[in-house]
């Protein structure tokens, strides 16, 4: 599934992903190939996930966060999650997640 | 078949592909609609629900498409049954497909939290798997009502003893 490209945006270093209401297996591969696209063209470093559209997420959003986590952490980046409702959080907590990025809500 | 203790019942087939876990969501969180579940409460049930599916169209049909059956029920005293089944491959050993973490699907980026999801998120699962045959998880959940359920029943208890029932 082909993304549109105002949901990416590279600001410096860091991509900045703009996830969509809901993350899961469907559209975790239009995700998945167009975040690793940019990761290569543009030596991105950090990555961001913006979770402000996201209500229901399941685990295949954790694994397009830890794919990505995988790719850039060996190089010295950072993940970050932000705008992320409590529900969100929830999730990222309840499956360790929080102890590889940094989720801001 | 009949069960006088379920007030609602359904029954959805569907094709295992991925357009289809958005349905299924939907489907679950629009059959619990009457019973005022929280939002706390759907969301768990979807998450659930969508694991299962998932699961379903990408292990037990290895994302080469079949059927999908969603079934729940809810009892008079709001209790979930749900069970989504499919006739794929089947799981060999399921205690190690349950283990968190544990996953075929490393390479398609799967996390192994499936099954974890599942049984965080509602109260109890039970997973059927038969090599060739297919998978059918069974899950639970209780909803607000039912946790005030129990009460009468005590308390049918203690008159009991009291010899005034």
């Amino acid at each position: 599934m082909e993304k549109k490209m105002e949901e990416y945006a590279i600001i410096d270093d860091y991509l900045c992903i703009r996830m969509p209401g809901e993350v899961d297996h469907h559209g975790a591969a239009g995700i998945r190939e167009c975040a690793d696209r940019l990761i290569l063209d543009d030596k991105v470093k950090n990555i961001v996930f913006d979770f402000e559209d996201t209500t229901f997420m399941d685990s295949s959003g954790l694994g397009i966060i830890i794919g990505r986590y995988r790719k850039i952490s060996c190089f010295g980046g950072k993940v970050y999650a932000i705008n992320v409702s409590e529900r969100i959080s929830r999730i990222l907590k309840a499956s360790g997640m929080s102890s590889i990025i940094e989720i801001l809500t | 078949m009949e069960n006088r203790s379920t007030k609602n019942e359904i029954c959805l087939e569907f094709d295992a592909i991925s357009e289809n876990e958005g349905l299924a969501r939907v489907v679950i969180a629009a059959f619990l609609s009457n019973i005022d579940p929280t939002v706390d409460e759907i969301e768990d049930v979807k998450m659930a629900v969508s694991e299962a599916v998932t699961n379903a169209i990408i292990h037990g049909y290895g994302e080469k498409g079949g059927r999908v059956v969603l079934r729940a029920s809810l009892s008079t005293e709001n209790e979930l049954s749900v069970e989504i089944s499919d006739r794929g491959v089947g799981i060999a050993d399921v205690k190690q497909a349950m283990q968190p973490l544990f996953t075929t699907g490393a390479a398609n980026e799967r996390s192994g939290m499936g099954f974890s999801f599942m049984e965080a998120f509602m109260d109890r699962m039970q997973v059927e798997s038969s090599v060739g045959e297919g998978t059918c998880v069974h899950m639970w959940k209780s909803f607000g009502g039912s946790q005030v359920e129990p009460a009468p029943i005590l308390q049918a208890a203690v008159w009991n003893k009291s010899g005034r029932a």
